[in-house]
């Protein structure tokens, strides 16, 4: 691709500075990244020993470890922690912060100030939420009515700190967007991206419009608490349902903000240690807007059994089968690309094909859910548990981990430990299986999810669950390690370690502040492996 | 530097400025005049249908929007959309809820 | 390559025409965001008026057809002023920038008053958000309304302090004009508020 000399400037690595000011105060995108990646991996920590505190108490079948009261407290603050303070800044905002205007070939983002009012905006609302810490909710991380309205729980603060959280997630996608159309270097076509880029593209799209809705909802159950305002108030003439048709309307789109940039990162890992030009590759490219698109028409079929209109649910179970189309499109493509590749079992290469074999199950085991009648049965058992962890650890964190690992060499300019690296991947999958795959049964046996307590029938599976929750737990702690050791202790990384094609490794590792010494000029597209140029246009 | 740039200002003069104020003024007493006179549903038909051509004229010629290139008409219109979206299928559902007594 | 006024450090890696378009294509986006965020609003309105529209006709009396007529005439006149504001500086004529500035602001100013007697004389009949679902979607529609009429304010008096310290040119311009989309977006929702909450037929 570009050529890239050294001549007239010298090289500082943007690492270089010292001080916590001068990361607080940087509008440097690659350290605004890390501060989202510092901040989302504290919350997944956090939000991961919550979790193992729970599968604790669900080892046995009595309440022996923490009463009922606190379970709820510990699953509402586990989904709002995971859900809105890791996976849906997660990848977006660290590795889209970090790439985007590497990948193509910017000094920047669009808006760097604004890019760092983001994150303080994000730091505001973890504040909020710590201090709704002192009387934690126990509504669950969807918050509904008309539970949410009455319950003595500190629902005001966690709610207003998400609705804070929303505007960070907001002006990110803004100038995600603005900079993937203005700032592209010449000859950088829109379809030379690099498919993370699409994806990018796409996860903005649905934060700039879907969570602008949840906003106002949250802000109206804020309304309802403290003004007394009735939309959500069957007494007062309201509807409660209305809330979970205005919060599914942000929260499905907001399912795909979270997965979208992980088939991106996927997209990325796969054909450089395939050594293969990705297969079907605008395929890829506009079935990350489709997703996008449908994902808009989807949201009811989280309410089949709420009390919706049948003619709704029929409606939007039909939808939901459309989904499948692009995601499947992706997995296909995926496969191919593999096939008589040359392929290297790098650590981040083992993440992503667990990516391709979890999130495969987590994605048909959404379509038992999607479909009207099989839901009426499953729905609100451990079935919906087990497809929803399929789905955001099998396809969101492998995705988080495949690109941490992958990516490494070039935020930190150090290696880590690979035989470790692979060890914790080994751990990590089979606990996560282990974890979650007994669930499947649980929930179709009828275990109803949310209880601190379960007849004893569900024991054998229940402490197996709990069993492999420990194992996973382990890979995760071993895989912290590994990473945080590579930062005092790692080899120095060279400028290309896996000899990838992409514009991000063109570039000293760490880069420089600004990037690029000279904007380069793009004359092909990013996976030109093997002898394949860039197909026909 | 990108390849899609390449907008040129567009200054709208005065005079159409105030030929645009003054149309909206008129459409705002047309308005005002109608809901004194009872028309059953086809008040809030007109009122609705004033209020998107008096939007309509805001956006093309204060906001410059009939200047903008195809990019900024797909991000001001797409979000119209998804906003009838949500209230027609909100109504979908609600009005056809079987209500068990 | 050259930019008239230099105060922010790290803008010089944007061409100035880039930076042109790219401020006014993320307002844009913005005002996308903020139509969203009143529609919840405008949803929960189409809702509960076909659920209960004798409730919607018989409480919309209470409010003051006139002075929403009057609010609804100042604030197309402010968007009126903006523009030539927008214009007048493109044409590098500061000081009427800055009149047409201040004439918005005055205007913006007195639809809050309107506003305030408004709030005033509901409180005085003992009405308030929780009276009704009709006054809770008043309340809220017009709350979050006036809440976005004070922060175009604010952005409004920045723009003036910095016209009159002559930081805009014919040259550069592009936060009056990114500001001035804004107030417009303020002006546009009101368009539907004053005849979905004033004028029910």
């Amino acid at each position: 691709m570009a050529n890239h000399s050294i001549a007239h400037n010298v090289y500082v690595p943007y690492l270089e500075k010292k001080g916590i000011l001068s990361w607080l105060l940087s509008t440097d995108h690659k350290r605004i990244g890390i501060m989202y990646l510092v901040s989302i991996s504290f919350f997944f920590l956090v939000a991961g020993v919550i979790a193992l505190l729970m599968r604790l108490e669900l080892l046995t079948p009595a309440a022996d470890f923490v009463q009922p009261h606190t379970y709820n407290v510990l699953f509402t603050l586990h989904g709002s922690l995971m859900v809105f303070f890791f996976v849906v800044p997660g990848l977006a905002a660290s590795f889209g912060n970090f790439l985007i205007p590497l990948m193509i070939g910017a000094p920047d983002v669009a808006f760097p100030k604004l890019n760092l009012g983001s994150y303080w905006i994000y730091l505001l609302g973890t504040l909020i939420v710590l201090l709704a810490l002192m009387k934690p909710a126990d509504t669950g991380w969807t918050y509904y009515t008309p539970y949410s309205a009455t319950t003595d729980t500190d629902v005001v603060l966690i709610t207003l700190g998400v609705f804070v959280l929303g505007f960070s997630s907001i002006l990110t996608g803004l100038n995600f967007i603005v900079t993937i159309h203005k700032m592209r270097a010449p000859g950088m076509t829109w379809h030379r991206l690099p498919l993370f880029i699409w994806a990018s593209y796409a996860t903005a799209v649905l934060q700039l419009l879907a969570t602008p809705v949840v906003g106002i909802t949250l802000l109206l159950l804020i309304a309802e608490r403290t003004l007394g305002v009735g939309f959500f108030d069957p007494a007062k003439g309201g509807d409660p349902i209305l809330f979970q048709n205005f919060f599914w309307f942000y929260s499905h789109p907001a399912v795909y903000i979270m997965i979208i940039p992980a088939m991106g990162v996927i997209s990325e890992i796969i054909p450089v240690f395939a050594r293969k030009p990705i297969f079907g590759y605008k395929a890829i490219a506009y079935s990350s807007l489709g997703i996008a698109f449908i994902s808009f028409l989807v949201w009811a079929h989280h309410m089949f059994t709420s009390g919706i209109s049948s003619l709704a649910a029929t409606i939007f179970s039909f939808l939901t089968f459309l989904v499948a189309i692009p995601t499947a499109i992706k997995v296909f493509n995926w496969t191919a690309t593999l096939y008589k590749g040359s392929i290297h079992l790098h650590s981040s290469m083992l993440y992503a094909l667990g990516f391709i074999f979890l999130f495969t199950i987590g994605g048909l085991t959404g379509l038992f859910l999607g479909a009207l009648a099989a839901d009426i049965h499953l729905h609100d058992t451990y079935f919906v548990v087990a497809h929803m962890h399929y789905v955001m650890i099998g396809g969101t964190v492998m995705g988080f981990f495949g690109a941490l690992h992958f990516w490494y060499p070039k935020w930190f300019g150090k290696m880590f430990n690979e035989m470790v690296a692979k060890i914790a991947w080994f751990l990590v999958f089979v606990g996560f299986n282990v974890t979650f795959f007994p669930q499947f049964f649980l929930g179709v046996q009828g275990m109803p999810r949310r209880y601190a307590t379960y007849p004893a029938e569900f024991e054998s599976l229940m402490s197996l669950s709990t069993y492999g929750s420990w194992i996973l737990g382990l890979g995760v702690l071993i895989m912290t390690v590994n990473l945080i050791a590579g930062l005092f202790n790692g080899e120095k990384a060279p400028q290309n370690p896996y000899n990838s094609l992409s514009l991000e490794w063109q570039v000293p590792s760490p880069p420089p502040h600004e990037n690029f010494d000279e904007i380069p000029h793009v004359t092909d597209w990013t996976y030109g492996y093997g002898k394949k140029k860039e197909p026909e246009a | 530097m990108a390849t899609d740039t390449h907008t040129e200002e567009h200054i709208t003069g005065n005079r159409t400025y105030i030929i645009v104020w003054i149309v909206l003024m008129i459409l705002t007493a047309i308005t005002v005049y109608v809901s004194y006179i009872h028309f059953g549903i086809f008040n809030i038909v007109v009122a609705m249908g004033v209020a998107s051509i008096k939007a309509s004229i805001v956006a093309l010629y204060f906001m410059h929007l009939k200047f903008e290139d195809s990019i900024t008409w797909v991000f001001a219109l797409f979000p119209l959309s998804l906003l009838g979206l949500l209230i027609g299928m909100t109504i979908l559902d609600t009005f056809t809820r079987v209500v068990v007594p | 390559m050259e930019r008239p006024s230099v105060e922010h450090s790290h803008v010089h890696h944007m061409d100035p025409a880039v930076e042109y378009s790219s401020s006014k294509f993320g307002m844009w986006l913005f005002l996308g965001t903020e139509i969203l965020l009143f529609g919840g609003l405008f949803a929960a309105y189409a809702i509960f008026r076909a659920k209960y529209p004798e409730m919607f006709f018989e409480q919309h009396k209470e409010l003051n057809r006139e002075m929403g007529a009057v609010n609804t005439c100042i604030l197309i006149f402010s968007s009126l002023t903006m523009a030539m504001g927008v214009t007048a500086i493109k044409r590098g004529k500061q000081k009427l920038t800055a009149i047409l500035l201040l004439v918005t602001i005055i205007c913006g100013l007195g639809f809050g008053v309107v506003k305030y007697f408004e709030y005033g004389a509901k409180f005085a009949h003992h009405i308030y958000p929780d009276t009704s679902i009709f006054f809770s979607l008043y309340f809220m529609m017009t709350g979050l309304h006036m809440l976005h009429v004070f922060i175009g304010l604010v952005i409004l008096a920045v723009m003036l302090v910095l016209t009159l310290k002559g930081k805009f040119t014919s040259k550069y311009n592009t936060p009056i004009e990114v500001g001035g989309l804004y107030w417009h977006l303020v002006d546009l929702i009101w368009i539907y508020l004053f005849p979905l909450l004033y004028l029910i037929g």
